[in-house]
């Protein structure tokens, strides 16, 4: 309760778990807003609800969270983002979608609406579309100065996004990211659902981390109805999520040395990586391991030769991925391009409270599986690697390192994987009864924010990916890089966009 | 370098023999591949990808083919970076209303003869974000679709097998 003892409130919500949500006035909201940027906080999460927005925020020391709602009058509600940047793009996405306004915003251009729908503030007040003003893109003046717009069809098998590079000659001096083009209007799609479907679209929403979506959803699901999911499906949503970690780690590795132009590691990596997915299907039936962690536990047990697919695989692993690390590490032409390239500011990353290898490699030392933790994490050992340098390079070591402790993790997974069932049934509570997850993606933190009613039905639900924080970070990286380092850049942070889109 | 190199050199090629074409795939692309066509295009197809709203979950699969087990390059396909340089439009996701339009100019910039791929579950019919607000449908609602891939995601092996009764008839 550390985070709601300095922050005015009228009272908190009980059925609101396992951390407290507190309704706040204008002062609170204030006082939070103060919190933030003074970076005594970190924003998790702002989304909007019927007439309210809420806010989540993280304690300093990782270890504490606190929600707090806001009931808008008149649609309106305090900016945060005035004060605290991370919160810019969130409230052009609470606008575009709820049609609530934050008084004071720096930025008030629409965000994930870009035109194209036939309804204003879908999960608002559902008016008739109206004809969008062209979108102004941010100025940048200097003698010498050109535009490069790319996108959203980029040149390769890549999701869609439009970037608009001002450069002089080969030097970005600005970027900036126009996404919601692959905006499905999941959140939308959610209220109502069951929680069997519910938790097939909160796997959907990133397919790269539909395993990490689905375990943060059950948990907030879990938490909300107030459910202990047995110990052997605690293990197995820990083996898939680890799983979903290296397949992703080893794709990103291969892919940032191609596009670095060394295509050896690439294809290296990708015999890793889809080894990998192999050894997911002969575990749970699916290489992405879509469905497979419902809420209640997991839908299928692992096969009966699983253990020693996944054993198989850690033991080529080790052989193989020791020695490509060495080929990156004494490879001076791929370093020429990796070090000192894209590189984040430690402050940018702890005041957006960038998560995943963005934050890691520029000093912030947070992973949500060590802090605020969840089962099964605190029974097993895992070091949480950190660098300071910040650049391409070093993203590319955490990713290394993850990869060194995911394979100890499930070594001891594997190790102590309990018997006993995988699934219990789960029930209504009669009431309404709301739950938060977080869990960590190998992007870095997904939050889930959900509200059930008494039929166990979702009312409301938000899924926040670790990219809504990494996408800035990623514009101030590009900047005094040449253009052509910009793919480099790009892959180094691998940023969802459809996770971001929804 | 040399180790890795060396064993690749060693232990011969991972490349798995191909599958068969996808029977009801062939069945599907019987009217919309002619003669002419094939004289055109020989035995090589390039492929522009387009993710027009899909969660990445088909584009993780599509990469997987260039990788060294299913080597997409040895049958004449490849992924190019513009319409332009196409012949195949290989589409994912639900079309997204925010990227319909970007699809259709990115059709329209495909020369003919051109042939589109639905890949997925939601290409098929826009999947589990049907109705939605922000989605416009399956590709089939926005683009005539010669042949459709179905999975979620597809495996590469379906992929693949969907590519070669697209070649069979192409060739």
């Amino acid at each position: 309760m550390a985070l709601l003892n300095t922050i005015a409130h009228r009272e908190t919500v009980k059925q609101h778990r396992p951390w407290p949500r507190a309704l706040v006035t204008d002062d609170g909201w204030r006082q939070a807003i103060e919190h933030l940027a003074a970076g005594r906080c970190t924003l998790l999460g702002l989304w909007g609800d019927a007439g309210n927005v809420h806010m989540a925020l993280l304690g300093e020391r990782f270890d504490d969270i606190a929600v707090l709602s806001y009931a808008c009058k008149d649609g309106t509600y305090p900016s945060v983002g005035a004060r605290h940047p991370p919160a810019i793009r969130l409230e052009r996405a609470i606008r575009d979608l709820f049609g609530l306004d934050a008084v004071g915003a720096p930025d008030t251009r629409t965000w994930l609406d870009l035109g194209f729908w036939d309804v204003r503030h879908p999960l608002g007040n559902k008016e008739p579309a109206q004809k969008p003003a062209p979108y102004a893109f941010l100025p940048a003046e200097g003698e010498g100065l050109h535009q490069i717009p790319v996108g959203p069809v980029h040149a390769g098998i890549i999701e869609p996004g439009h970037f608009r590079f001002t450069a002089n000659g080969e030097h970005v001096v600005r970027l900036e990211q126009r996404l919601g083009y692959v905006h499905k209007g999941i959140e939308s799609l959610l209220a109502g659902a069951t929680l069997d479907n519910a938790v097939k679209l909160a796997g959907r929403t990133s397919g790269d981390s539909t395993v990490a979506y689905a375990f943060a959803f059950v948990q907030a699901a879990e938490a909300a109805l107030q459910i202990k999911p047995p110990p052997r499906a605690v293990y197995l949503r820990a083996l898939m999520a680890e799983i979903e970690r290296l397949a992703n780690h080893f794709g990103d590795i291969g892919a940032i040395c191609n596009d670095a132009s060394f295509s050896l590691m690439h294809a290296q990596c990708g015999i890793l990586r889809e080894r990998t997915l192999r050894a997911a299907e002969a575990c749970f039936g699916h290489r992405l391991m879509m469905d497979a962690i419902v809420p209640g536990g997991v839908e299928r047990d692992i096969a009966a030769d699983g253990a020693a697919q996944v054993q198989a695989l850690l033991t080529e692993v080790q052989r193989v991925f020791p020695r490509l690390v060495e080929l990156y590490d004494n490879t001076a032409s791929l370093q020429d391009r990796t070090v000192a390239t894209g590189f984040v500011k430690p402050e940018f990353v702890r005041q957006f409270g960038a998560g995943g290898y963005v934050g890691r490699a520029s000093g912030r030392a947070f992973d949500a599986r060590r802090m605020p933790g969840y089962a099964p994490y605190g029974d097993l050992k895992f070091e949480v690697p950190v660098l300071d340098a910040g650049d391409v390079n070093a993203r590319v070591w955490i990713r290394i390192r993850e990869v060194e402790q995911s394979l100890a993790l499930i070594e001891q997974i594997l190790a102590r994987l309990p018997d006993g069932e995988i699934k219990i049934p789960i029930g209504a509570k009669g009431d309404s009864c709301e739950g938060l997850g977080l869990a960590e993606a190998f992007r870095g933190d997904v939050l889930v924010w959900l509200r059930l009613d008494g039929k166990g039905r979702v009312e409301r639900c938000h899924l926040r990916d670790a990219s809504w924080f990494q996408w800035p970070l990623l514009e101030t990286a590009v900047e005094g890089n040449i253009v052509a380092d910009f793919p480099l850049c790009n892959k180094s942070f691998n940023c969802s966009y459809s996770g971001h889109d929804l | 370098m040399r180790k890795v190199l060396f064993e690749s050199f060693i232990h011969g090629p991972l490349t798995e023999p191909a599958p068969a074409p996808d029977e009801a795939g062939l069945a599907e692309l019987a009217q919309s591949v002619n003669r002419a066509a094939r004289a055109k295009l020989g035995r090589s197809l390039s492929i522009r990808q387009v993710d027009a709203g899909s969660c990445n979950g088909c584009e993780l699969e599509i990469h997987a083919l260039a990788n060294a087990f299913y080597d997409l390059e040895r049958f004449g396909f490849h992924f190019v970076a513009s319409p332009r340089h196409a012949d195949v439009l290989m589409v994912t996701g639900p079309v997204t209303k925010n990227m319909r339009e970007a699809l259709l100019r990115t059709y329209n910039a495909t020369p003919d003869p051109k042939w589109v791929i639905a890949v997925g579950a939601c290409a098929v019919d826009g999947g589990l974000f049907a109705g939605s607000y922000a989605v416009a449908g399956g590709v089939k609602d926005v683009l005539p679709v010669d042949l459709t891939i179905r999975g979620c995601p597809p495996n590469p092996k379906a992929l693949l097998a969907g590519l070669l009764a697209l070649m069979q008839k192409a060739s």
